[in-house]
């Protein structure tokens, strides 16, 4: 067996590799969602319900504005706490699995 | 009168190369304007000082991996700041805030679509991209697929959004600096081709990432300063911004709530997945991640491109309302018509893509005018010089040493191979720009955020999640989202209809994204499940490794030591 099957089947076999993954890719698409939820949520309003969007809350401001700014912000902050976990979590756990290879 | 002169050209370049409102673009400038000397001045020491990091960057390049990917040596902060500078247009730039200037709140609505497709590409794509990459997004999708097959079909995806995306940037690049250097519309257009053949060429990866950087801080400063030039004057007080736009806007509350840019809801559906997914396959967008040292770096400019991007798009809806009280009441910056009244909207000198320029002039008089427009030929000749380097990498490093070579090329082969792609594109290039001088070009740049959603965007993402993908699928799959969002385009309304002069549009939407991606995905999975090929088991069991790898970044190409 060549030495990068060996590997293969070495991190495949690991608990740590599949609790990496499972992890991961349940945050990444539960973000996905959650990204695409707030922007087609913003675009059906904007489609079906647009004077929603026009109702004033504060002197001249709508309710429009801090909606589509929270909307941008929204992206900032899920990929923010995507970084987040993947610097402390996931990281630390891929470095636990590349130590065991060695 | 160089102001009325520059501005009524000025918008025609970037109604052009904007791709948003070509409604109300005015009439071409009538003789040779004299030049903008503070443009020219600011756009010379622009050009000196890329070209100086130019001839170090040419210097430091000794390899493929620095020619094509800057040696993996850049910082995530660097790449967030160079990642924005291809992605900040002119366009969005000029166009955005001229929307918002022409109809409020319809601004912020295309922001938000051009913004989140970066949190997707984050939690999907780059991290993966970096671990199984090393120069283009073929690397990626051939990593267990049949490489000649597949980068051909990336090499096809990649050319024609680079095609049409650099015709729409040559022409407004064209038009503006014949305005504002008083040249021919064809030396202008030679000289952004000699530009981004020199930085290509010469620079590669590196000196291209830093003249989006450079562009990238010049660009936020000088959209930063407009912005809080607005604020201050109502002492930071949106509600006292809105009211005043609301005062002196023809369409007077309507400005605060969405208007008529988003009519039906399939419309809607599409070009929300246009702009969201289009990013996401964009091959100069693409190579960006390649730049930097691992997957952690990689997260890090994600992180920092969406907050630059993010931030930006704030500024430009600020700006376009500051444009709005500023500019709508002085008669001084109107084509005031026989009767002796103006439309605040369409009547604006230059258009309402020149708002920005004309709040500039306004808030900071010649100079500021001057930087502005010095600002937004830094960013055009930047973002041609990222997508002139996009179509010189697939044409080298993927037509060419897997397609065409019969062996493996020499590492140096494969760069002059490159080098000279890059020259021969620059050169297509300014013939293009050179032939659609009078044509509707606006088009373009949706078309080619359609191609990368419906083609590169498909073929990537399913290779890289799905393990039943085959060649033969993504193949497939891939040619009919290329296919079938060209087609869409050409006989949607806008090509159709407004550049062909048809009666009636044989498809009816402006945007085909909806139906493009879904024959491509839909393609993937049909032809993928029904591949019984030997081929199809070699693509199925390559799964495993591609997968171990792209999780845990084993066996990644790192960084270059200097």
């Amino acid at each position: 067996m060549s030495a990068k099957a060996s590997l293969i089947q070495a991190i495949e076999g690991d608990p740590k590799f599949h609790k990496l993954v499972a992890k991961r890719t349940r945050l990444a698409w539960t973000l996905t969602g959650a990204m695409l939820l707030i922007y087609f949520g913003f675009i059906a309003v904007i489609a079906f319900a647009p004077e929603w969007l026009g109702i004033f809350i504060s002197g001249a401001m709508t309710l429009g504005i801090p909606i589509g700014l929270a909307v941008i912000a929204s992206a900032f902050v899920l990929t923010g706490f995507y970084v987040y976990r993947a610097n402390s979590e996931f990281d630390r756990l891929t470095r636990e699995i590349l130590e065991g290879m060695k | 009168m160089t102001l009325v002169r520059l501005l009524s050209a000025g918008a025609v370049a970037l109604a052009l190369s904007a791709g948003i409102s070509l409604a109300h673009a005015a009439e071409p400038a009538v003789a040779a304007p004299p030049p903008s000397r503070t443009a020219m001045i600011l756009f010379l020491i622009f050009v000196v000082i890329t070209l100086w990091i130019t001839t170090w960057a040419a210097r430091r390049n000794r390899s493929a991996a620095d020619f094509y990917a800057a040696g993996a040596g850049i910082s995530g902060t660097q790449n967030g700041l160079a990642i924005a500078g291809d992605y900040m247009s002119a366009a969005s730039f000029l166009g955005i805030s001229g929307l918002v200037f022409a109809s409020g709140y319809d601004g912020l609505i295309y922001s938000v679509g051009w913004l989140v497709g970066w949190p997707i590409i984050m939690f999907l794509i780059a991290e993966r991209l970096r671990n199984l990459g090393r120069y283009t997004f073929a690397d990626v999708v051939s990593f267990r697929l049949e490489p000649v097959e597949i980068r051909t079909l990336a090499a096809l995806g990649t050319l024609t959004v680079v095609a049409f995306y650099l015709i729409a940037q040559m022409v407004g690049a064209g038009k503006l600096i014949e305005l504002l250097f008083g040249i021919p519309y064809l030396y202008a257009v030679m000289a952004v081709g000699a530009l981004m053949i020199l930085y290509v060429a010469l620079g590669g990866m590196l000196a291209t990432t830093w003249v989006q950087i450079i562009k990238s801080c010049l660009l936020l400063g000088g959209a930063t300063f407009l912005a809080v030039m607005v604020l201050i004057h109502f002492g930071f007080s949106p509600e006292a911004l809105f009211a005043s736009a609301i005062a002196v806007h023809p369409d007077g509350t309507s400005i605060m709530m969405p208007g008529n840019l988003v009519g039906d809801p399939i419309s809607a559906v599409s070009l929300g997945l246009a702009l969201m997914f289009g990013a996401a396959g964009l091959p100069h967008i693409l190579m960006r991640f390649f730049t930097v040292a691992d997957a952690r770096t990689a997260r890090k400019s994600v992180l920092y491109a969406t907050g630059f991007i993010g931030y930006f798009y704030v500024l430009t809806f600020i700006i376009g309302f500051g444009a709005i009280t500023y500019l709508m009441n002085d008669p001084a910056n109107y084509r005031i018509g026989a009767d002796g009244t103006y439309n605040k909207v369409t009547d604006l000198i230059g258009g309402t893509n020149m708002a920005a320029v004309q709040l500039a002039n306004a808030i900071g008089g010649s100079f500021f005018l001057g930087f502005i427009s010095a600002v937004a030929f830094a960013t055009i000749v930047a973002v041609v010089a990222g997508l002139t380097l996009a179509g010189a990498s697939a044409v080298s490093h993927d037509l060419y040493t897997s397609v065409i070579a019969k062996e493996t090329p020499s590492e140096d082969r494969e760069v002059w191979v490159s080098k000279a792609a890059a020259v021969a594109i620059g050169i297509i290039a300014v013939f293009l720009g050179y032939v659609f001088e009078n044509e509707n070009v606006a088009y373009m740049v949706g078309l080619a955020f359609a191609v990368a959603a419906s083609c590169n965007f498909p073929a990537l993402l399913m290779s890289l999640l799905w393990r039943g993908a085959t060649t033969r699928g993504v193949f497939i799959g891939g040619l009919l989202g290329l296919v079938s969002s060209i087609a869409g385009v050409v006989l949607g309304p806008a090509v159709w209809v407004h550049t062909l002069g048809f009666a009636h549009a044989p498809f009816p939407y402006d945007n085909p994204a909806l139906f493009s991606m879904a024959l491509a995905f839909g393609g993937i999975w049909l032809f993928s499940k029904t591949d019984k090929s030997k081929r199809a088991q070699i693509d199925k069991a390559g799964f495993k490794a591609q997968f171990i790898r792209s999780e845990t970044g084993i066996g990644a190409s790192g960084a270059v030591a200097y």
